[in-house]
């Protein structure tokens, strides 16, 4: 493995709400570096007041999701040897999200949608007996760090900024995850169909793509979750059956 | 920058971690006005980076499991000088802790019989950790998260406290300030849960968050509080060493508990050495110095570790079973732990002592506040086992909140505060941005941590400990000229100038404690006084602040009963 010290050029986004430039800096990165380190380097080498978010540096906590070459992406999980050689690497602030300065910004939208969401409602009589097989495609959900990428890749809130009408590939895997918790018995569909909005995604997998944790949110939480609905709401002979018998 | 908000509220807790998650969740349950402040963002905090499991003596997988079991196991681990009566409230209430979490929709692992599954883990005599692969702290926080949010408690994510506000004595708030705009802000609170978690960012090789900067020990001390065990500090065997980027994260101790083997340079069982009974599951304290030796004595890996090899086992079960630790080694050093060895090292890791308090109602000895979780002290002795922290966390996590919560229905409600102090606190915060003091706080926080390593790490002697003492002071002094620039939004510079603080009174903390305790015990190793010390196995250090310098103190630790003793058997020294 090449050991050598090398220069990177990177572009950093500088300034507030949104408004500002990119600022060139070069620092020597050795292998095996990721983007984090080499912002942290920078911030502490050259320009202290760099507004950077970061906790763990381990890719757990998925506070340090920036905009690298365009891309969401968790500063501390981006190795530099994995970016194009010879090519200024560009980093800024997540896109779909208002800019409070340099690269971090304003996900508390995220958290105002998740408090939309009725908690865990377990049914009064179980046992808490639960199969490993009933619960592995739950767990896969739980993985989820919150570091927003999908949020920030998926198109209906990106390009179209449909935050009023559409809750983002996160909070279907939350609701995912509740609706197929072998224990949960809180009334979901009607609320997974009109307040968060799920009929806007149309399954692109961008939010796959750029997951982190590798959950497959469109496959395994987002289709299944239209499949359902389709099911209760969409089916001709239900709909014809409760036409007769006057039942929703 | 000028002026202030004022809030109120009967209990604010500082931290969102478990211990401060689950705290807020006792005191909104018995009806205090509450509110949570942390530095991170919600769901953030360094317990979603635990690892291996809850302790708890559910017995599901070993039915020869107790309380008793558990109570004993954890004394040993700490050598004897844990406060005993919360290493039995602890051992008999974690079972119900983790009960309590699952029906609030956390998805633990399962057994063939759908219950809670429980694997085994270092210094448990029984399988006991009930886990979610290998990322529970994640499920734990996400899980109290909800509970958080279905309360509806007051939340003030990315703010800083920087000062306990102090009355005749009395805790009646706090102050700091919010990082998005810099803005300063007063908590007038009638009780204040210090849950902030640890000290490790004082060392340079850690597995902790960049949280972990000493916040709440600090704040205590500065208060008046006494703080405890601070000489104490874990280092956990299994770090990674390399990319340098990640060097000190954690390899979770669950690699070892599914079968994972230690092995140095020339490939042999050196654990059999220094513990032949346990091996690879010995307490951690044992493991880290012996790799430190093996390391040492010219036995390293290339990048100065040993070998933590688990690719005998299936790669499917590896998988399955450890998937974080599988995408860690894959994506940061592109090691596939199903076919290669992990190259590991001591990582600073936990701080055993912390703030003095009360063993049933965690409250400090500063009235009106409280502090659960690693900034307590007590429950982990000299050292603390695996699993035994997320069960701390919930278990006197909860105390603290019911315990604040009454104590918060007894008192009047503070109406304001000295208003000369809260400039002075003021002036103090910004402090930094005085355009003379031109010391890089990036620079001093580095020395800090590499003198810490040097003087104040795994091993330690008497000569060193008076040398860091003395160059802590120089650290401080240059400290007064640590300074920040540009404004007060989200400034990495200025929060880091501010933490340094906390940091080096720490620091101070430790490194005098450790020199005080003659004699080496569990995580505390002395090259000068190389053996245990009977006497000092009765016996406590005690550092509260005394006319602005530290003062030191011996406490004798509070006698077990006749009854309570048998459970522990002849290990007892």
């Amino acid at each position: 493995m090449n050991r050598e010290k090398q220069e990177a050029v990177f572009l950093i986004f500088r300034g507030s709400q949104g408004k500002g430039e990119y600022c060139e800096y070069r620092i020597e990165v050795v292998d095996g570096m990721v983007v984090l380190d080499a912002i942290l380097d920078i911030q502490a080498r050259y320009t202290q007041d760099l507004g950077v978010r970061c906790n763990c540096s381990a890719g757990k906590c998925g506070s340090c999701t920036v905009e690298i070459n365009g891309m969401p992406k968790l500063m501390c999980k981006t190795r530099i040897n994995d970016m194009p050689a010879n090519q200024p690497i560009k980093v800024g602030p997540l896109k779909a999200f208002p800019g409070i300065k340099d690269l971090v910004t304003d996900v508390s939208w995220n958290y105002e949608v998740n408090k939309k969401i009725a908690s865990f409602a377990p049914d009064e009589k179980t046992d808490w007996r639960m199969h490993q097989f009933d619960v592995d495609r739950v767990q896969e959900f739980r993985k989820c760090i919150e570091c927003f990428s999908c949020q920030d890749i998926c198109h209906v809130i990106r390009t179209h900024d449909k935050k009023d009408k559409y809750f983002g590939p996160r909070f279907f895997v939350r609701l995912a995850g509740l609706a197929m918790h072998p224990l949960d018995k809180a009334p979901r569909m009607q609320f997974i169909k009109d307040s968060a909005g799920i009929g806007l995604c149309n399954v692109t997998h961008c939010c796959t793509d750029v997951c982190p944790e590798k959950i497959k949110i469109t496959d395994n939480a987002i289709i299944p979750l239209k499949e359902r609905l389709a099911d209760l709401f969409y089916d001709p002979l239900l709909i014809v059956i409760r036409k007769i018998f006057k039942r929703r | 920058m000028s002026g202030y908000e004022v809030f109120n509220f009967d209990v604010l807790v500082i931290g969102s971690g478990g211990a401060g998650l689950r705290a807020a969740i006792a005191a909104k349950e018995s009806g205090a006005k509450t509110a949570i402040v942390c530095k991170s963002l919600f769901g953030k905090a360094h317990t979603i980076m635990a690892e291996g499991g809850i302790a708890a003596s559910l017995a599901h997988v070993d039915a020869g499991d107790s309380w008793q079991a558990h109570f004993k196991d954890t004394l040993f681990g700490g050598k004897y000088v844990n406060d005993w009566r919360m290493v039995m409230i602890h051992a008999k209430e974690s079972p119900e802790a983790v009960r309590e979490l699952e029906r609030w929709g956390a998805i633990f692992d399962r057994t063939q019989d759908g219950r809670i599954l429980q694997r085994a883990f270092g210094g448990h005599t029984y399988p006991r950790l009930c886990h979610v692969g290998d990322r529970t702290g994640l499920e734990m926080i996400r899980t109290l998260q909800d509970r958080t949010v279905a309360l509806d408690i007051d939340l003030f994510t990315e703010c800083m406290i920087t000062r306990m506000l102090v009355q005749d004595g009395v805790i009646v708030g706090a102050f700091g300030f919010c990082k998005d705009t810099g803005k300063a802000v007063v908590f007038m609170a009638k009780t204040v849960i210090l849950a902030t978690g640890g000290i490790g960012r004082i060392w340079r090789i850690t597995s902790n968050s960049w949280d972990g900067t000493a916040d709440g020990q600090a704040l205590a001390y500065e208060a008046g509080a006494e703080l405890k065990d601070m000489e104490f500090v874990q280092f956990h065997p299994t770090g990674m060493v390399w990319p340098p980027g990640v060097k000190g994260l954690l390899v979770t101790e669950a690699v070892r508990g599914e079968g994972g083997i230690l092995k140095n340079k020339l490939g042999e069982r050196f654990m059999k050495k220094y513990d032949p009974k346990s091996m690879d599951l010995s307490t951690r304290d044992v493991i880290a110095r012996a790799i430190n030796k093996e390391v040492k004595e010219g036995r390293g890996t290339e990048h100065g570790g040993v070998f933590l090899d688990i690719s005998h086992k299936p790669a499917a079960y590896i998988k399955s079973k450890l998937p974080s630790m599988y995408q860690q080694f894959m994506e940061f050093a592109d090691i596939d732990i199903t076919k290669q060895p992990m190259e590991v090292g001591p990582t600073c890791h936990y701080a055993m002592g912390g703030v003095k308090v009360h063993p049933e109602t965690q409250e400090s000895t500063v009235r009106g506040m409280f502090a659960a979780g690693e900034v307590a002290a007590g429950l982990h002795g000299g050292n603390r086992l695996g699993g035994n922290s997320l069960s701390d966390l919930l278990v006197f996590g909860k105390r603290a909140g019911y315990a604040a919560a009454e104590y918060a229905a007894r008192v009047k409600k503070f109406e304001s505060f000295d208003k000369e102090k809260l400039n002075m606190y003021q002036d103090e915060l910004i402090a930094p941005f005085n355009g003379a003091r031109n010391e890089n706080p990036a620079l001093l926080h580095a020395d800090l941590q590499e003198l810490m390593e040097a003087h104040v790490g795994i091993i330690r002697n008497g000569d060193k400990l008076k040398e860091a003492s003395q160059m802590l002071t120089a650290l401080k002094n240059r400290y007064a000229r640590a300074g920040a620039i540009g404004d007060t939004r989200y400034n990495f510079g200025w929060h880091l100038c501010l933490s340094l603080k906390f940091m080096l009174t720490v620091a101070q903390i430790t490194t005098l404690a450790a020199f005080e305790r003659k004699e080496s015990r569990s995580s505390h190793t002395r090259e000068d006084f190389p053996d245990s010390d009977p006497e000092w196995s009765k016996k406590s250090i005690i550092i509260r602040k005394n006319n602005e310098a530290p003062e030191l103190s011996i406490e004798l630790l509070p006698a077990m009963p006749q009854d309570i003793r048998k459970l522990v058997g002849d290990d007892l020294r």
